[in-house]
């Protein structure tokens, strides 16, 4: 029965944790936008950067919410689900979320509140600077939950005592080997997806001929991000793996369905992984390719998964396809932001319709990068949840398998209609686009720059003297 | 109180202040979670009472801004629950896994309806009952809990060793409808305090009738408790100690006439009810520590037991003695900013 509870706990935690990530990495990148855009609009004082902060705030806000409320849950289910895991490891994993709530989550969350709804109620310099303390916010949340995270792939600066990890470095537990590489590649994964969305989106502006001017600045600003930032992530998955291959070779092995450490080792472009038989069906392999990748050496061999005892081997099939669906989806995007890029400096971006068609349906992609990425890195790390101090099997609460099954079940059903319904509305706001006409009323409308409070409390700094017209208010009365 | 359940291990110095330390930082973040969190979840429970479209307006943005860093209070205090005491945390966790689970998705309606309600809008009635259910559903686990606690937990070396339903009693479910009825009237206070017009004057006729079934539910709590337990009973009214805790009742008391005052329909006070209620709020939750500590998981597992390794509750102290006063400050700065009453019609989407 136990074994029935752990894997629909496994289930239940992969299911919950993979809904959550998706909102974080978009709020990550398009807090970032948003705050840039706004730096843009103080700095030029161009009416369309506004126009679209204020567009892209609505989009942030909705999709913060979802990561808001779908990460509460995670943090309780470590403790509901998975009670062993946390009396073993609370001591180093619990610290570092601690970390994260007060260090960012009430940053992001103070900030929020004058970022979403303080346009005409402080000094527009106050609240560009609520924008970037949130776009901050998201990045050293990512800081601290993928130092814990990269922790249970590479343990460090503990000693284990009676089955329960004790920190002794903490620099060693949050700077563990894998932590430096994980950062950088989620973070740049998360301004490579928001980016993609981005061009996306201005590419369908301007193929529907709507919002030119703001339009153009989307599928400019993506496609630079795009350009940069595909060929930056090759990079650094590639830094990425070599260290796993040092720290987790057992995950490397399965990521490129890797047997048998009998000579110059192959590089596995498909096959079918058989975990029983140990060998991959209907392979296709380039001699010696693998050696070059990961041992830069023509000659270069690695562990294999024979190397490795049955029970300490990852499940290879999730691991390796998922591995395959990441990097195809990194060479797609890479293509798309080089293609952009180029027509760019033959200022044909604007007008070439077969890429702005192709660039509107790529938005998705870089969530299922995502997705995939995780799922190579966390099936990788089986059978353990911390690596070689907890194994999965008993990490799990003393609960029975109705309770757990009842709670998936719900878990699946409010997911699936909440975040559903919640991407239906991102969506249908992006295809909305900004929209001048009502933002110019809107705070008219509801009287909010006529308060006294909100116009007797503008300090009278140098900075807000900077501000085009004054501030906020005049200049949306103005568009 | 019994020197024995003060210092049961037998510790000296660190080893004995540092958890003591800890469970006074769980307490202030489940303190300030319960009254800031509070109110916004009772501004849901009363959402159905005002079925104008503009009037639900007026509810939703007297606490949109605020909403968000109230419930990080929630995870700060189960966060710190689990760097502090990690034991207690992974024998509550599991032993509340069903209401714990409930509220959580509880809040997860309720959470995503602050931005889905105004995207959907005209279609966005089903995000006024998700707000409403959702933040009546979360008051009620959170009750269910409390009560939960109080009744202890089947413990077996380190692990819970109860049933999923073993905090499913009587007296559970009554905390749990009396938190409801208690986040109300500390919505309906914050309405009279943060809002103007209509719904300014249906508040103050919700909230007197609200805070008689509240002072109901914490007379039926407080006969219930000591019937019901007996070490707690012990604790109330063995030697001086009925002298030594009489402060809690006559606090209460005091805390709830002026509440009652503050409710005055001429509107002569705009903020008194409500910090009236939150004191009330602040003195049960005294009284609830008063009976259960220094019992994290009651009735066996105490605060020096549960508590972490010393590296790991320095490491975060040091952190939280460094940070709470940037937190509090900014919490303080956006309140600031977005003082005053929100007027009908007004709003900041």
């Amino acid at each position: 029965m136990e074994s029935d509870a752990l894997l629909l706990s496994r289930i239940q935690f992969g299911f919950t944790i993979s809904a959550h990530i998706i909102f974080p990495a978009f709020s990550i990148g398009s807090s970032a936008f948003v705050a840039t855009l706004l730096v843009l609009w103080k700095r030029t004082g161009r009416d369309h950067y506004h126009r679209l902060a204020r567009f892209w705030t609505k989009i942030f806000a909705v999709s913060f919410a979802m990561g808001v409320v779908s990460g509460i849950p995670l943090s309780y289910e470590l403790g509901t689900n998975w009670s062993r895991y946390s009396l073993a490891t609370g001591n180093v994993v619990g610290p570092l979320i601690g970390y994260e709530v007060l260090t960012a989550f009430f940053l992001e969350a103070t900030f929020l509140g004058i970022m979403l709804f303080g346009w005409s109620r402080v000094p527009s310099w106050l609240h560009v600077t609520s924008a970037v303390l949130v776009a901050l916010g998201t990045m050293i949340s990512g800081f601290w939950i993928l130092a814990a995270n990269s922790w249970m792939q590479t343990p460090a600066g503990h000693v284990m005592h009676n089955g329960i990890a004790i920190p002794v470095d903490w620099l060693r537990v949050i700077f563990n080997p894998s932590f430096p590489y994980r950062f950088t590649h989620m973070m740049t994964a998360a301004y490579l997806t928001t980016s993609v969305v981005v061009l996306a989106g201005g590419a369908r502006y301007l193929l529907e001929g709507k919002f030119e001017e703001e339009a153009r600045t989307m599928l400019r600003m993506g496609v630079g991000m795009v350009a940069i930032l595909g060929p930056a992530q090759l990079f650094f998955g590639d830094q990425h793996g070599l260290n796993t291959l040092e720290y987790q070779p057992a995950k490397v092995a399965a990521m490129e369905g890797h047997w048998e450490n009998n000579g110059p080792a192959a590089l596995v472009l498909f096959g079918i992984p058989d975990q029983d038989r140990e060998l991959n069906h209907a392979e296709i392999a380039i001699p010696r390719l693998g050696g070059l990748i990961l041992k830069h050496d023509l000659n270069g061999r690695y562990a294999g998964l024979k190397d490795f005892p049955k029970a300490d081997r990852p499940p290879v099939f999730p691991v390796f396809f998922a591995f395959r669906i990441m990097v195809g989806i990194g060479v797609l995007l890479i293509t798309l932001g080089l293609i952009g890029a180029f027509l760019w400096s033959r200022r044909k971006l604007f007008t070439t319709r077969w890429y702005l068609q192709a660039a509107t349906y790529s938005w998705p992609v870089g969530f299922i990068a995502i997705l995939a990425g995780w799922v190579t890195t966390e099936s990788g790390r089986q059978p353990y949840v911390a690596y070689g101090i907890v194994r999965t099997a008993d990490a799990l609460s003393p609960v029975g398998v109705a309770t757990v099954a009842s709670s998936l079940i719900a878990f699946l059903l409010v997911y699936t209609v909440v975040f559903s319904i919640g991407i239906y509305y991102i969506r249908r706001l992006v295809l909305g686009g900004p929209k001048p006409a009502v933002i110019a009323h809107e705070p008219v409308h509801q009287g909010l720059p006529n308060r006294p409070l909100s116009l007797g409390t503008q300090p009278t700094e140098r900075t807000a003297g900077h501000a085009p017209e004054g501030g906020s208010a005049p200049t949306e009365a103005r568009t | 109180m019994n020197p024995v359940d003060l210092n049961p291990l037998g510790l000296t110095g660190y080893a004995y202040w540092l958890p003591v330390v800890g469970t006074g930082v769980v307490g202030l973040a489940v303190a300030m979670y319960v009254v800031l969190d509070g109110f916004d979840l009772g501004v849901g429970i009363l959402f159905p009472f005002y079925p104008q479209e503009a009037d639900r307006d007026q509810l939703m943005n007297s606490v949109a801004p605020f909403w968000d860093g109230n419930e990080t209070w929630l995870v700060l205090g189960g966060t710190w629950l689990l760097v502090a005491f990690p034991l207690a945390y992974s024998i509550i966790a599991p032993a509340l896994y069903v209401p714990l689970i409930t509220m959580l998705l509880a809040l997860v309606f309720r959470g995503v309806a602050f931005e889905f309600r105004w995207v959907a809008k005209p279609h966005h009635r089903k995000w006024d009952v998700a707000f409403a259910a959702g933040s009546t559903v979360a008051a009620f686990a959170q009750g269910t809990m409390v009560g939960g606690i109080l009744n202890g937990f089947r413990v077996d070396g380190q692990q819970f060793a109860g049933g999923p339903l073993d905090w499913l009693t009587p007296f559970s479910l009554m905390c749990g409808f009396g938190l409801i009825v208690g986040y109300a009237v500390l919505g309906a206070c914050w309405l009279v305090m943060k809002t103007a017009g209509p719904v300014e004057v249906r508040a103050r006729q919700y909230a007197r009738p609200l805070l008689l079934g509240l002072l109901a539910f914490i007379v039926l709590v407080s006969v219930w408790t000591p019937l019901q337990f007996k070490h707690i009973a012990a604790r109330w009214f063995g030697d001086l100690h009925l002298l030594y805790l009489s402060p809690v009742p006559l606090l209460t008391a005091a805390l709830a006439a002026s509440c009652w005052r503050g409710l005055n329909p001429t509107g002569r006070h705009s903020t008194l009810a409500f910090y009236s209620a939150v004191g009330l709020f602040i003195i049960s939750f005294v009284g609830l520590a008063i009976s259960t500590l220094p019992y994290l998981a009651p009735p066996s597992i105490n605060l020096w037991e549960a508590a972490a390794s010393p590296s790991a509750q320095t490491f975060m102290l040091v952190g939280t003695t460094v940070l709470i006063p940037f937190v509090l400050g900014y919490t303080v700065f956006v309140y600031h900013t977005f003082r005053g009453k929100v007027r009908p019609g007004e709003g900041y989407h």
